[in-house]
């Protein structure tokens, strides 16, 4: 039994590893974009779509994610729903401006 | 009184309850962090003019510090794969390794600060400044936090080892579960204040 754990510990460690080098390529990869100073619509898709991916693979597999309960999605799940809202109040503001 | 729940999972949620305690508090810390992120696009996009990052930060310094605090989360995850292998040894060395980290990152984060106050920069100064040190400053909060948590779990709380070995290894995987969310919160604050 122990030994069967200690082999899918080992499987996580891999992806650890194979994590950790995708999160340093994307991090060089937004860095040297940024400095082609693209203008700034193309710039902010390309940023946060990069961190978005970065942040995607840290709650994936650092944080377990890919293989949680349900109840945590649940959570989770309301909780993007709420954050989604908050980002959404300065559109609402600036709609409501006409601007 | 024995706390229940703190190694095997409680029947109704499918967790052991430190597991959903901290997913509830780390989702208050979305909302935190979002509030936030949401007051810098109202502030951002209602200003007649914008600095870029690059024009006030040092991007080199912040690459060096994104690049420590997600090396820092990989020595925080081995540290609990290397407690799930039953290797203590393992264990302290790559905590040990992620307290180090984290303090490497406070350490540069503290040159960045010293540099701005040098050329008279202040958060009083403009209100990019502002919000640059509010969650900077805030994050650098959470990793002062986070030190505290892991140097315990490095030092006296690994007692625990002897006594419980399973409810100590969940202790760092909810501690590592916190330290995950510190780095991600810098992976969008980078872009963000110095990219963009």
């Amino acid at each position: 039994m122990d030994t069967a754990s200690d082999e899918s510990v080992r499987k996580h460690v891999r992806v650890y590893v194979t994590v950790f080098v995708a999160l340093m390529a994307l991090t060089i990869i937004t860095v040297t974009i940024s400095t082609l100073h693209l203008d700034t619509t193309t710039a902010i898709i390309v940023a946060l779509s990069i961190a978005a991916l970065k942040a995607s693979l840290v709650a994936a597999y650092f944080m377990h994610l890919i293989s949680e309960k349900k109840l945590i999605y649940a959570a989770l799940t309301l909780t993007a729903v709420l954050f989604l809202a908050l980002m959404l109040l300065p559109v609402s503001h600036f709609a409501d401006r006409g601007l | 009184m024995e706390i229940p729940y703190t190694v095997q999972p409680r029947p109704d949620t499918g967790v052991y309850n430190a597991k959903l305690g901290i997913w509830l508090f780390l989702a208050s810390e979305v909302m935190l962090f979002g509030a936030l992120f949401s007051s810098y696009v109202l502030l951002r996009v209602g200003a007649t003019t914008w600095p870029h990052g690059y024009e006030h930060l040092n991007i080199p310094l912040a690459t060096v510090n994104t690049v420590v605090l997600i090396s820092s989360s990989v020595t925080m995850v081995m540290s609990w794969a290397s407690l799930a292998m039953k290797n203590l040894r393992r264990y302290r060395l790559y905590m040990g390794s992620t307290v180090a980290l984290a303090c490497v990152f406070l350490v540069i984060k503290g040159f960045e600060y010293g540099a701005k106050f040098e050329h008279g920069l202040y958060p009083g100064g403009s209100t990019f400044l502002a919000i640059y040190f509010t969650l900077t400053g805030l994050h650098a909060l959470h990793i002062v936090g986070g030190i505290v948590v892991n140097s315990y779990l490095l030092g006296p709380g690994s007692a625990m080892w002897k006594t419980d070995p399973a409810r100590f290894t969940n202790r760092v995987e909810i501690a590592g579960l916190y330290w995950h969310f510190v780095d991600l919160v810098w992976i969008f604050l980078f872009p963000v204040l110095y990219l963009l």
